[in-house]
């Protein structure tokens, strides 16, 4: 309300003046019998529809204390203290009688400018004057000067600031004056369409304030999903476009059966150390495995068969029935070969994947933690060579936007040929291994009674690292874990790879 | 993957050949090793944050490049720089495979060196194979490879010495025969070379556990410490040899003067043993005075466990055969025969010839590559020969028709429905402490998959609840505004132990179950908001409420246009759950066909107890759910 009147107060000025101007908000407010504080509100108001042009303008200058005032009104302590030491003559005064005449603050602040000033000295416990008149009041002379708007010395006026009789003040006042858009009144304008202006048709009279188009829109709220799942959300679906079923790998305590033995992965291998593996306290062992197959396994670890010599030592029991977190998927793409093997109706080719967690006792670090999720594709099928390998693995990378692919020679206990993949990043910027590949031996496959001339080619990359770089997260905690900030889920764009030449023209 | 450091100088010395960084390192990739980093000692020391050395001693540190070179697990002829360059050389054409041979000292084979191998040695180490070399040159830096390679083999092959361990000495100052047994460790008296001074065994062994300098032979006592007896090998004058595992006698201790090397290697693995002789063996002879020979010793085993007349090295040397066709359909090329004896050369597979009229192709595998063990190794090898990169690709044909694990495809409607209801989904670790697991949830500690290993207190168990992830998540995002509710949810796994749940005719003795887990937290607990989530994920599980509880509530007009599965019906009912408020916790239960008509508990929601928010720090009420996938299935 009191803004509205400053706003028609100075529209009306700026109409009726004969300068259409007001020089200085603050003195015109003075006048105007307004305060300034509303028509600075009503200026900043009226600028932003143009009714008005207005000009800074900043005036710097002292305004008194309380006891600067108080100097003004009965003079400085210093010379009231001053009058009463001449008025008791030349054996001066004490000082309870001082403090009863001028008061406790002025006796004590007066005294002790007097004594500076060596107006006054002490004789015994006396104060006693050692000038004979009493001066002119400068300090009061300053002051008033001041209040008038007269200049004052800079000495003066820091010793003024110094004893806190007076402060600096900056104040801020306009002149204003018409703008391209004044008029003498003012048509307030809408914020936003109402209800209330459909019902009444007033959106066809009312204008409308202009929108600030440069600040961001309101939040959407809502939910938001875990960028590592959408990741896998997108990997499922370009591998059931390419014909591939998945897996099921929810189990996570598995045998070292089946998540070493039955690949071929003799009982001695370094990746069974404790070091590698989490081993099962409880439930420590296996219930039971295959009898038969259990048989076949050994065997061709012990002694080889189907054209290997096998690895030649004693196969174990108890290590092979030692329960552990596992270590792959893999261990599930073996019990998947083995039904496949044994289903009814015998083998048929099959492409398989999956995609979920497996358990490493690795030292963690940024990029490390002891558990993580591992994307695998295998293909099972007769006579498959490393060329189909080759084929297969640069399909399904073209889909997540790696083109370029190299292949080398690598090693990996229950593969042969194994190749470690190689792509340039085209977010990296450079070449950078990303993942690993094999057809599988044929002693895993042997045992568990596929034909001979099926082979089973395979691939698997982690999860976790492409999720990493599509997202720029530089911490693996940042991304599985409790310590994922909500933020930076919120922020997560949609999975989509740049498919250039996968998908058919039109 | 084994890591081989060698100096970048001497190895182009040796190759005959110098190369760029990265020329090198394209050879590498063709061959199928990796030049993992290029160092030297000083920039080693300068990345080590823990070694504070002085500004002297870092001048005092080679500046010499080191190429670091990781080597496939099974290569153990790549192991030390003598056998890097003899496969780079044949592989590149540039050098013939060497042939390894046994040639006596003497004409009178009687005249071998013998090890007789004592019965006592059975319940600890029962195997032990020997070699000698002959007028070997040593340099400063031969010598320094020679114990590199048997520090790489003791770490890969020989598992930490638990397998194999191996010894050399100094032939010229002992006296065969020689004797492995087994004795008493207070009897067996020498200077080993750790220390100029004399121990008996067992003071020795305390020396290892506690002598800080020793530290690197601490990891081997457990393998023998408890042992009634300590293997020992003696000379004829009973000098000891060594202390398998442990450590060799001072007195044959190898030095740049040495010429002929006597070496053994005890075992619990005698395919092993023999394995890491024949890699000493063929790497090492390249200095003998006639290299690639070396001198058998007779291994005369007592109680005839291994056969008599046993002499080693075995120098394993076998054929390979690989029908043409085989190799030429595994790796998807088409190369002629012939072509493939020329590659059998490059990779250390020749001599090679082809049989039954040109269609299969036999190798020799030498002592060297033990990795070989069937047709598919000599295939990968043509392979690696031919070049990966120079394979044409192709896809397999046959059609396959892709398809999605049921529940994953539920579990991913339901992760897209819930965000949908404003729940920010997380994703947390599958294992967790006891303590959070359990006590802080305000339960007893029931039976959980316990880990036998655990990297640290926070993984002891797998978890039987996903709640715990979700309220460590609001402990971790406490700065975040609660004041309009803070939803969170995940679905995934929890273990259960369960000894007859089967999995491809296999009994683990614990089962996976899928879980949804759900938590509100704001300035009212959200009791109503969790318990509307429930009727939620139940209406798109085609779920109809049981009449009995939606007889008071509003109908809108969704309960019109519900569609439900026949014999599916939920409720819920009053419970009581240490983790949740008294009074305001609930029970969900579903009957459904296989249920025989029983209501059966699925999961359960609620407000959780003051004291559980206490225990993960959180300032605000909050309730949560937890429920089986599964029967929703």
């Amino acid at each position: 309300h009191k803004d509205t009147m400053a706003e028609a107060l100075i529209l009306s000025y700026l109409n009726t003046s004969d300068t259409t101007t007001i020089p200085d908000t603050f003195t015109w407010s003075e006048e105007s019998k307004v305060s300034h504080q509303d028509v600075v509100g009503a200026v900043k108001s009226l600028l932003v529809d143009a009714y008005i042009t207005a000009d800074e303008i900043t005036a710097n200058f002292f305004e008194l204390t309380s006891e600067g005032e108080q100097i003004i009104k009965d003079g400085s302590q210093e010379i009231a203290v001053l009058k009463c030491v001449l008025e008791a003559g030349a054996d001066g005064i004490g000082m309870g009688d001082l403090q009863t005449k001028v008061g406790k603050n002025v006796a004590k602040i007066g005294m002790g400018n007097c004594m500076k000033a060596k107006w006054i000295g002490k004789a015994g416990a006396n104060l006693v004057p050692k000038v004979d008149a009493v001066p002119e009041d400068e300090v009061q002379d300053a002051l008033k000067a001041l209040s008038a708007g007269s200049d004052v010395d800079g000495k003066v006026v820091q010793n003024l600031k110094r004893r806190k009789l007076i402060s600096p003040v900056t104040r801020k006042s306009y002149k204003v004056s018409r703008g391209p858009s004044y008029a003498p009144v003012r048509v307030k304008k809408a914020a936003d369409l109402t209800k209330e202006m459909l019902d009444s048709g007033a959106w066809q009279t009312t204008p409308f304030k202009s929108y600030n188009f440069l600040t961001l829109g309101e939040k959407v709220g809502g939910g938001y999903l875990h960028p590592l799942l959408k990741v896998r959300a997108e990997f499922r679906k370009i591998l059931m476009q390419m014909g591939f079923q998945e897996m099921p790998t929810n189990k996570w305590v598995e045998s070292s059966f089946w998540n070493f033995d039955s690949l071929f992965q003799p009982q001695s291998h370094p990746a069974r150390d404790a070091h590698d593996t989490f081993f099962i306290k409880k439930p420590a062992e296996t219930v039971s495995v295959p009898d038969d197959y259990y048989e076949r396994v050994k065997e061709m670890h012990e002694k080889g068969g189907g054209g290997s010599i096998g690895y030649r030592y004693n196969f174990k029991k108890e290590e092979a029935f030692k329960n552990l977190l596992r270590t792959h998927t893999t261990a599930i793409s073996s019990q998947m070969l083995y039904k496949l093997a044994n289903q009814e109706g015998g083998f048929k080719p099959q492409r398989y994947f999956s995609i979920d967690r497996v358990f490493r006792n690795e030292s963690m670090d940024a990029t490390h933690l002891c558990e993580f999720h591992q994307v695998e594709g295998l293909v099972a099928d007769y006579n498959l060579s490393l060329g189909d390998l080759i084929g297969t693995i640069e399909t399904f990378f073209k889909k997540i936007g790696i083109t370029q692919l190299r292949f080398k020679p690598a090693f990996n206990p229950y593969t042969e040929p194994s190749m470690e993949i190689f792509g340039y990043h085209p977010d990296l910027k450079k070449w950078t291994e990303i993942g690993n590949s094999g057809m599988f031996r044929p002693e895993m496959l042997q045992p568990m009674g596929l034909p001979e001339n099926v082979r089973v080619i395979a691939w698997g990359l982690s999860l976790e690292r492409p999720t990493m770089i599509k997202y720029r997260i530089k911490n693996i905690r940042d991304l599985f874990g409790h310590k994922v900030e909500m933020a930076r889920t919120r922020a997560a764009p949609v999975c989509r790879f740049d498919t250039v030449g996968t998908v058919a023209e039109a | 993957m084994p890591t081989v450091s060698v100096e970048r100088d001497a190895l182009f010395t040796n190759l005959g050949h110098t190369y760029t960084d990265e020329e090198f390192d394209e050879l590498c990739f063709e061959f199928g090793v990796e030049l993992d980093e290029i160092t030297s000692e000083r920039e080693e020391a300068l990345k080590n944050e823990n070694a504070k050395l002085t500004k002297q001693e870092l001048e005092a540190l080679s500046t010499t490049v080191i190429y670091k070179i990781d080597v496939p697990a099974n290569r153990y002829d790549l192991l030390c720089i003598e056998g890097i360059v003899r496969a780079l050389k044949i592989f590149l054409c540039e050098l013939d495979a060497p042939t390894y041979k046994i040639v006596e000292h003497s004409a009178d084979t009687d005249a071998r060196q013998c090890m007789t191998v004592l019965p006592a040695t059975n319940p600890i180490r029962p195997y032990a194979v020997c070699a000698v070399l002959r007028d070997v040159t040593f340099t400063p830096e031969r010598y320094a490879s020679f114990i590199d390679l048997q520090d790489q083999l003791h770490r890969n092959l020989c598992r930490q010495r638990t397998l194999v361990a191996i010894g050399t000495h100094d032939l010229d100052t002992i006296q065969g025969p020689f004797t492995y047994n087994a004795e008493t460790p207070k009897d067996i008296t020498f200077v080993p070379l750790t220390h100029d001074v004399e121990f008996n065994a067992a003071d020795l062994m305390e020396e290892y556990l506690n002598d800080p300098a020793c530290k690197h032979l601490k990891p081997y006592v457990p393998i023998i410490y408890d042992a009634e007896k300590y293997p020992v090998i003696r000379d004829s004058n009973g000098v000891v040899l060594s202390l398998p595992p442990m450590i060799n006698g001072a007195h044959s201790k190898i030095t740049l003067d040495t010429k002929n090397v006597f070496i053994e290697c005890t075992a619990t693995d005698l395919t092993k043993a023999n394995i890491v002789l024949d890699t000493v063996v063929t790497m090492f002879s390249e200095h003998c005075a006639a290299p690639f020979t070396v001198e058998p010793v007779d291994v005369k085993y007592e109680d005839d466990s291994v056969s008599k007349g046993y002499t080693t090295p075995q120098l394993f040397l076998r054929k390979e055969t690989a029908a043409i066709d085989f190799v030429n359909s595994l790796i998807g090329i088409d190369l002629p025969a012939e072509e493939m004896v020329k590659l059998c050369e490059k990779v250390q597979l020749g001599p090679a010839c082809l049989l039954s009229e040109g269609t299969v192709l036999e190798v020799t595998v030498p002592p060297t590559r033990s990795d070989i063990l069937h047709a598919v190794d000599v295939a990968e090898d043509i392979g690696i020969a031919f070049g990966y990169n120079n394979i044409v690709k192709r896809v397999p044909t046959t059609c396959t028709v892709g398809g999605e694990q049921p529940l994953n495809a539920l579990g991913d409607l339901l992760r897209e429905e819930i965000s949908r209801a404003g729940y920010i989904e997380v994703l947390t670790h599958g294992l967790s402490s006891c303590h959070e697991n359990f006590t802080a949830l305000r339960k007893p500690v029931t039976p959980a998959v316990e880990l036998l290993n655990p990297a640290n207190v926070e993984y002891q168990v797998v978890r039987t609840t996903l709640l715990t992830g979700l309220l460590k998540t609001l402990q971790h995002n406490k700065s975040a505004s609660f004041t309009k509710g803070f939803k969170l949810f995940e679905i995934s796994d929890v273990v259960l132990p369960d000894d007859e749940h089967v999995v491809c005719e296999s009994i683990v003795g614990a089962r996976n179950c899928r879980r949804v887990c759900a938590v509100y937290a704001g300035p009212t607990s959200g009791f109503e908001i969790i318990h509307g989530l429930v009727d939620r994920i139940m209406t798109l599980c085609e779920v109809n409420p049981e009449e009995a509880y939606i007889a008071n509530s509003a109908k809108g007009d969704e309960e019109k246009y519900r569609v439900a599965r026949e014999g599916y019906f939920y409720t819920i009912k009053e419970s009581t759950e240490e983790t949740f408020f008294p009074g305001r916790c609930a029970d969900i239960l579903l009957t459904y066909p296989g249920s025989g008509g029983a209501q059966i508990k699925i999961g359960s929601f609620g407000i959780l107890h003051p004291e559980v928010l206490k225990s993960f720090d959180i300032q605000y009420p909050a309730s949560s759910v937890e429920l089986d996938l599964e029967p929703l299935l």
